[in-house]
């Protein structure tokens, strides 16, 4: 039944009061809500959850520890403090599990819509392609973080069930309390996540460049492989600092006391280099771009 | 905006608008002229740029050259002003298939920076009800059949009241009964002061609905007005075999026809004719004065028949 309600036909003097300047962080809590009501975006952050836990079963079950320097970074400390199964787990999900599940989301941003059909309709609504743009670059943003505090997460739940949690010796050699080694996992958690906003911004743009979301995503996971192989090639080295993934696993100076925040810093500069540089050209594109699907 | 009564003004004006792809000319300097408070028609075969001056309209695509005015304002510069006035369906529903039907319509009121918040829930159920999707508002739209998402595609156009709904083909995908159901919340729309410019490729459905239309070929305007302007621009004829040609003419001079002076017998008898005469009054005329008639024709120049003339063959006219 299509029921006619007279009060809601005509442009009605109560809406034009009410409708001005409400709601700006509206379509900021919808694009959430959507990413976060996909089932695919919690398999990807369940699956990010169990490398720790992979991690930490294997350790345990194993009969023999792992010598020192042998398997990735932090390995050998597992069995010994429950704590290194998220640092663990961060460092063998940088390379290509995170920027994998960060290139499905940031790829997806705008070329999902696309081929969704529900950008023509965002954009009539008007949503604004500027306001549309940031909002959905927020949303992945959000997401590398939940990304990386779910690898975190599990890593400290798995290692305190496994293993024991005592006082953690720093790399530096001295030694910090569980409750501070926590806060230095948050601030490890933190630096992981702005190393993945360049990614984000990068995949924002290819995403304005077609209507098919695969696509997006699969060359920004590429992008995000053929930035470390060039970042290993002794012959680049001049170009290595401006490898979005350059300071991807240089997060070894948070695990020093005091904190050394000389990396976290070049990593932010870095990361906010790559925003400007492709938000901008994200915009310029999407700003002009023809909506036809 | 007083109920019934057209605005002066138009709700949508465009002039020489076109739209090239590469090569190929979709929309070919089309000017609109889209009366305030109207039901307009925008009629055209498939592939004939309904779409894709409907996208322009809405600021989606860039038009190639000409202007375009919405409701008094240029678009797409001044989209920010414009758009949150108008309700649009855009070539058919699009939804995110893993939300519900009322998730899915929050979330393009969201999308609106100046639709209120507190009221969206309200406003979602309301515009649920009036499409009588109530009973699916918390069902994924996955799970939606085709005309079900068409509903639903029309509610998100009514989340807000209006000045201009933009619906392209709005009942494509629809029963019988949904689509008399559109054509009866149509009218009551345009009765409370809304402008409604909807496309179709069906005659019939604009005839029953329309004030106004326009017809679109191959990316061309050929015909635009009300629906009686067009309507008189093609009007029938009779047409009468018969050796008594005078006395013929005569007849249907008494009968209110204005026949074409003929040469005399044994031609046929030709006159333009009224909708409110019937065909058989005339025949029992011609009878009755002993007219010997050898054939009786209705040339029936409808405007179906103008709009198949207009826009060449195949185009779909349903009954
Ligand atoms: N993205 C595109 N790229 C190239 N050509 C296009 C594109 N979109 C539409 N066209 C062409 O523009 C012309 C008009 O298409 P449009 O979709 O506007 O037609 P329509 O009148 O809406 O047809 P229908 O009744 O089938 O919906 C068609 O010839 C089509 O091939
Ligand atoms: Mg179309």
């Amino acid at each position: 039944m299509l029921r006619i309600d007279p009060d809601t036909t005509g442009r009605g003097p109560r809406t034009t009061a009410v409708r001005r300047g409400t709601a700006g962080w509206a379509l900021l809590g919808s694009e959430l809500k959507v990413l976060f009501r996909r089932s695919r975006t919690w398999a990807m952050l369940l699956a990010l959850a169990a490398i720790p836990v992979l991690i930490a079963v294997v350790v345990k079950i194993a009969s023999s520890g792992p010598d020192p320097g042998e398997g990735p970074p932090f390995l050998d400390r597992v069995s010994q403090n429950g704590l290194f199964a998220a640092v663990t787990g961060l460092v063998v999900s940088i390379p290509l599990f995170l920027p994998l599940t960060v290139g499905v989301v940031a790829g997806d941003t705008i070329a999902g819509e696309a081929g969704l059909g529900t950008l023509r309709y965002l954009l009539a609504a008007p949503a604004g392609r500027l306001r549309l743009l940031a909002v959905k670059y927020a949303g992945a943003a959000v997401f590398c973080l939940a990304a990386t505090v779910s690898v975190v997460a599990a890593g400290i739940g798995i290692g305190a069930a496994l293993f024991p949690v005592g006082p953690v010796t720093l790399l530096s050699g001295d030694t910090i309390t569980p409750g501070e080694s926590l806060l230095r996992l948050l601030l490890v958690a933190g630096y992981v996540s702005v190393s993945l906003l360049g990614l984000s911004a990068v995949g924002l743009f290819i995403s304005t460049l077609t209507v098919v979301p695969v696509g997006a995503m699969a060359a920004t996971v590429v992008l995000s492989i053929v930035a470390q192989v060039l970042d290993s090639l002794p012959q680049l080295e001049w170009l290595h600092p401006w490898l979005f993934s350059h300071y991807w696993l240089g997060f070894a100076d948070l695990l020093r006391q005091p904190v050394e925040w000389g990396s976290f810093v070049d990593n932010a500069l870095l990361q906010a280099g790559y925003l400007a540089v492709f938000g901008a050209l994200a915009y310029a594109r999407f700003a002009r771009k023809d909506i036809l699907t | 905006m007083t109920a019934g009564a057209p605005t002066a003004g138009l709700a949508i004006e465009t002039r020489g608008l076109t739209k090239r792809f590469g090569r190929q000319t979709a929309v070919d300097g089309i000017s609109l002229a889209v009366p305030r408070g109207s039901v307009f028609g925008f009629l055209g075969p498939n592939g004939s740029g309904k779409t894709t001056t409907i996208r322009m309209l809405l600021g989606l695509a860039r038009a190639t050259g000409g202007r375009i005015r919405v409701l008094g304002q240029d678009m797409p510069h001044s989209w920010q002003d414009v758009l949150p006035r108008v309700g649009a369906l855009v070539e058919g529903p699009a939804f995110y298939p893993f939300l519900s039907g009322t998730a899915n319509l929050q979330r393009l009121d969201a999308a609106d920076g100046r639709a209120p918040s507190s009221t969206r829930s309200a406003r979602a159920g309301e515009a649920l009800e009036r499409v009588g999707l109530t009973h699916a508002a918390g069902k994924k739209v996955r799970a939606y059949s085709l005309g079900m998402k068409q509903r639903l595609g029309i509610a998100g156009a009514l989340m807000l009241p209006r000045e201009l709904l933009v619906l392209d083909e709005p009942t494509n995908g629809l029963d019988p009964q949904g689509t008399r159901e559109v054509r009866s919340l149509v009218r009551s729309l345009a009765a409370g002061g809304t402008t409604v410019f909807v496309s179709s490729h069906l005659l019939a459905e604009v005839e029953q609905i329309c004030t106004h239309a326009a017809v679109m070929s191959a990316g061309r305007l050929v015909a635009q007005g009300s629906l009686d302007e067009l309507r008189a621009a093609g009007r029938r004829q009779v047409r009468i075999q018969t050796p008594d040609g005078d006395a013929a003419r005569r007849v249907l001079l008494d009968l209110g026809l204005a026949p074409e002076p003929g040469p005399g017998n044994g031609a046929p008898v030709t006159a333009p004719l009224d909708y409110h005469l019937a065909p058989e009054r005339i025949v029992a005329a011609l009878v009755a004065a002993d007219v010997r008639v050898r054939g009786f024709s209705v040339e029936a120049t409808s405007l179906e028949e103008r709009f198949v003339a207009l826009t060449g063959e195949g185009f779909d006219v349903a009954h």
